[in-house]
């Protein structure tokens, strides 16, 4: 008896065990995308809530839609929320790319240090990770400011004598996308560097391959997963920042993210606002599901 | 063969580290200036940190950022165990890729997005079941929660990934029950990285600006909302004075906690 | 031995999806053997010890142990303790924590726990370790709190998963005989799994040789050294010659069989062969199998002429690879007796093999 009634207990125990995130992440993960969808095809109204029901109920199991597709016409047709997008991928890609090109050094030169060195190494990367998010941005407006530390270090040294625009323009934006995101690159990339097998290399140079030629050919195609981890994690987060091209950027640096808070706090247009996420998202899917199934590559080939 | 590290590389880090620490630095450096002006240096002076503690709209919304940090940190890792054993020792399930799905999305998804759907969710639920009422700390908690456990489940995956299952084994075989076998054995092996997924939550939360906006309400301000808002009219050196004070609770939060684990190695 | 045997596995099938690990296999085995499951990796002996542990259920069959049918009992109330091939020593405990784990189990009384954890210790000579933790250990020191851990609660069985494959060969030598000397002392049963024959060989009083999840034979390390019962076991227990021929005629005291791998007839002992010109595969161990440089030998031995092929030099003796007329090449092995400057058999010498027909065993097939 207590073996069939500690059976039960067990089962009741591995199914809660299981249960609890998965609702969790569903109520509070999934669901509120799909109410994200309905709410975009319906209208802003003055009251609370600020956007008319899609759904009516009509008895049984009967719903009127009043669903609109008017939201995203509007998108469509004004020009501001297509440079948007276009402006927000163009930045998180180019920003990408400066991650990786600052960030594969560094990893490389992480890799091959010598264990202590290389975890002081590794914790001075995680380290910002770890600090404010918000003030590491901030700091950058005190030395990009018209009358900030960098134009008046170049003015001191004579190097120039009207002082550089640099806040407020795309170049702050680069920037800054560029340092918050660093870390999220380097781990990624130092990771796979870590695991990879240095005889492979020596056997690329006993086969007479040059130091620059085993790299590309072999170093390069060897922390592929790195490399696209990385990029992923800068480049989807970056293209819905928010902070940066606020703080950073000026009135003309157009990022979808600062569209999309702007929509939802000034506007106060709940459905507009929903349109413009759910075309994020839109844009986003690519790359997330590509970013999705790498990590699950990854993880059956650790099993 | 130790592997040459070609020259070019070193120059690279150096600029890499000089790139991610000098802000950091100058933030530091001019949180001592007496001159509210970055430009001049107005001699030493502490006197930023003492109005940094006497204004009391930041230290009131410190206090309600350590408090949601707190909470949402301890649901998190709670939540973050549960689905890690999920995922690493009930084999496989229907569903599994599923709930991997939803738990490594929050890692990539834009802030602006989480937000934003959370608090429709928030407001759709007080129209259909007439909670949560109001907007306050709860459903900034609440949203916490959501996007730091993807984070927590990382961390505590790959350790339980390498607790060898026959320590499990040798428990039970020397006559404890699974749940003790779990108390005794598998948590205790688990704690450092309990211990620093819950940091990392904390930390999140307490970073947390854009989340935590959308789904707050009036009375609910947060610090990040507290220095966003300052930070919007230029520079202050209030915030530089709290910047070293987080700075430096984090170096020695990061160092207590490297020792513990090292001891608990021990 | 009683009549009810101490442990009983009967028709114990385990499948994993489509693959059959152990496959309808019954064994019963004594009170206070050290019984040894022998095979190579794969052959499903670890299955079959995890299921007499209780971490896998039988797909189908009974395990009974002492009159008690244990199939659906989970290990933690199983009378069984296991010595871990990774010996699992939890490292966040002590040594004296991690021994005392099973008795805290049992609620057993504090003071009883340091008394028998203190007399465990001696037993295994770590009396002065009981604070370190396993990894301040040697690998035979952490082998030996493994074996207290488990030894500890007086289990009716001890079950041990290749106890000795991560100590070096010194060690392993020195501990084997440790092992015995411990289960002769507390009478407990052992069933150890291994895939080293010397090692199942030296330590058990029985061994029972698996394959494709099947016993292939089970009896003491002499009988299975000496006749095994299939091509199989002879192959993978030590060294053999086997060769097949048909049988001819059978009188009093021989049996007769044509070769053709040997190009010649040879002899036997009686066998009663239910037919004539039945096939009959025979195994000779190079042992067994004499080598010499003279061309006559007594009619009462097999002999086959054969040309010296290799000679493999283990020091305390030679194994010599003569190759027949036929093609066919034989081992025989011989202790080194004396210096080799001796007229020794050396590299291409004409030499004769010769066996006595009783030092030749038949094989089922």
């Amino acid at each position: 008896m207590t073996g069939l009634m500690s059976k039960t207990a067990n089962k009741l125990g591995r199914l809660s065990v299981l249960l609890i995130p998965f609702l969790w992440m569903t109520v509070f993960f999934l669901l509120p995308f799909l109410i994200l969808l309905k709410i975009s095809f319906s209208q802003t109204r003055t009251g609370i809530p600020p956007y008319t029901e899609v759904f009516e109920w009509a008895g049984g199991l009967l719903f009127k839609i009043h669903g609109t597709m008017e939201n995203f016409y509007f998108l469509i047709s004004d020009s501001l929320y297509f440079a948007a997008y276009t402006n927000s991928i163009k930045i998180a890609a180019i920003s990408t790319l400066i991650c990786l090109l600052i960030g594969y050094p560094m990893a490389l030169g992480i890799s091959r240090a010598s264990p202590k060195v290389r975890n002081i190494l590794l914790l001075l990367v995680i380290l910002p990770f770890w600090t404010s998010f918000l003030i590491r941005v901030y700091a950058w407006i005190g030395l990009l400011k018209n009358e900030g530390l960098i134009n008046h270090l170049l003015m001191a040294l004579g190097i120039i004598d009207q002082p550089l625009v640099m806040l407020h323009t795309p170049f702050a934006v680069y920037l800054g996308i560029s340092y918050s995101y660093l870390p999220f690159m380097v781990l990624p990339l130092y990771a796979s560097l870590e695991k990879m097998d240095y005889s492979l290399l020596e056997a690329a140079a006993d086969l007479g391959a040059k130091p620059m030629q085993a790299f590309l050919s072999v170093t390069i195609p060897q922390s592929m997963p790195g490399i696209i981890a990385g990029s992923m994690l800068v480049f989807i987060p970056a293209i819905g920042e928010f902070v940066i091209p606020d703080l950073l950027g000026g009135a003309n640096t157009l990022m979808i993210g600062k569209v999309l808070w702007n929509e939802f706090f000034l506007n106060r247009d709940w459905p507009l606002a929903s349109a413009v996420a759910v075309i994020m998202l839109v844009i986003l899917v690519l790359p997330l599901v590509l970013w999705q199934r790498h990590q699950q590559v990854l993880e059956e080939r650790d099993q | 063969m130790r592997l040459r590290t070609p020259g070019f590389v070193f120059s690279a880090m150096a600029f890499a580290y000089a790139f991610l620490y000098l802000p950091i630095l100058a933030v530091v450096v001019y949180s001592f200036n007496e001159s509210k002006l970055v430009t001049v240096w107005g001699g030493f002076s502490t006197k930023w940190y003492g109005e940094l503690f006497r204004n009391e709209q930041l230290l009131g919304a410190a206090y309600q950022s350590l408090k949601v940090a707190a909470i949402s940190a301890t649901f998190a890792v709670v939540l973050g165990t549960l689905a890690s054993i999920a995922i690493v020792r009930f084999g496989r399930f229907r569903g599994k890729s599923m709930l991997q799905g939803v738990l490594a999305a929050p890692l990539v998804m834009p802030e602006v997005l989480l937000g934003l759907t959370m608090l429709m969710l928030f407001v759709a639920m007080e129209q259909l079941i007439g909670w949560p009422e109001k907007r306050d700390l709860t459903t900034i908690s609440i949203a916490h929660i959501t996007f730091s456990v993807a984070y927590v489940v990382v961390v505590i995956q790959s350790r339980l990934k390498t607790i060898d299952r026959s320590l499990e084994e040798a428990a039970l075989d020397l006559g404890a029950r699974p749940l003790k076998v779990f108390m005794l054995v598998t948590l205790p092996l688990m704690f450092p990285a309990l211990l620093s997924s819950w940091l990392l939550a904390f930390t999140l939360s307490m970073d947390d600006l854009v989340i935590a906006s959308f789904t707050s309400g009036p009375g609910s301000t947060t610090l990040p909302m507290v220095v966003f808002s300052s930070v919007r009219l230029g520079v202050n050196p209030q915030i530089n004075a709290l910047a070293t004070i987080l700075l430096l609770l984090v170096i020695i939060c990061v160092f207590v906690v490297s020792r513990l684990i090292r001891q608990e190695k021990r | 031995m009683d009549t009810q045997p101490f442990i009983r596995i009967e028709n114990v099938t385990k499948t994993f999806g489509e693959e059959v690990a152990v496959n309808n296999l019954s064994l019963d085995i004594g009170k206070n053997e050290l019984f040894s499951l022998l095979g190579a990796s794969g052959c499903g002996k670890t299955t079959l010890l995890r299921m007499i542990a209780g971490f896998e259920k039988p797909t189908s069959g009974r395990i009974i142990i002492d009159g008690v049918d244990l199939t659906n009992i989970p290990p933690f109330e199983r009378p069984v303790n296991t010595v871990f091939q990774s010996y699992a020593l939890f490292p966040h405990m002590t040594v004296e924590q991690n021994v005392a784990f099973g008795l805290k189990q049992e609620k057993t009384p504090k003071s009883e726990i340091e008394d028998r954890v203190a007399s465990m210790l001696k037993m295994v000579e770590l009396e002065g370790m009981r604070k370190r933790k396993p990894h301040q250990m040697s690998g035979g020191q952490r082998q030996r709190v493994a074996l207290a851990r488990a030894l500890i609660k007086l289990p009716k069985v001890l079950l041990l998963d290749e106890p000795l494959a991560a100590l070096d060969k010194k060690l392993r030598e020195r501990t084997q005989f440790e092992l015995v000397n411990i289960q002769e002392l507390t009478g407990i049963t052992f069933i150890m799994v291994t895939h080293d024959q010397e090692e199942a060989m030296t330590m058990s009083s029985r061994i029972g040789v698996m394959n494709a999840g099947m016993l292939q034979q089970v009896g003491t390390p002499s009988q299975i050294y000496e006749y095994p019962h299939s091509r199989y076991v002879a192959d993978f227990i030590g060294e053999a010659n086997i060769f097949e021929g048909i049988l001819q005629k059978e009188d009093e005291s021989n049996a007769y069989i044509e070769c053709r791998e040997l190009g010649q007839d040879f002899s036997i002992k009686r066998h009663d062969f239910a037919e004539n010109n039945a096939p009959v595969a025979v195994m000779i161990r190079p042992e067994k199998m004499r080598i010499t440089l003279e061309e006559e030998i007594s009619d009462e031995l097999n002999s086959v002429a054969g040309t010296v092929k290799d000679i493999a030099y283990l020091g305390d003796m030679s194994i010599y690879h003569v190759e027949l007329e036929s093609g066919r090449v034989l081992q025989a092995s011989q202790l080194n007796f004396q210096h080799t400057a001796e007229r020794k058999i050396t590299w291409g010498d004409e030499v004769l093999l010769y066996w006595h027909p009783d030092n030749a065993v038949v094989l089922a097939q």
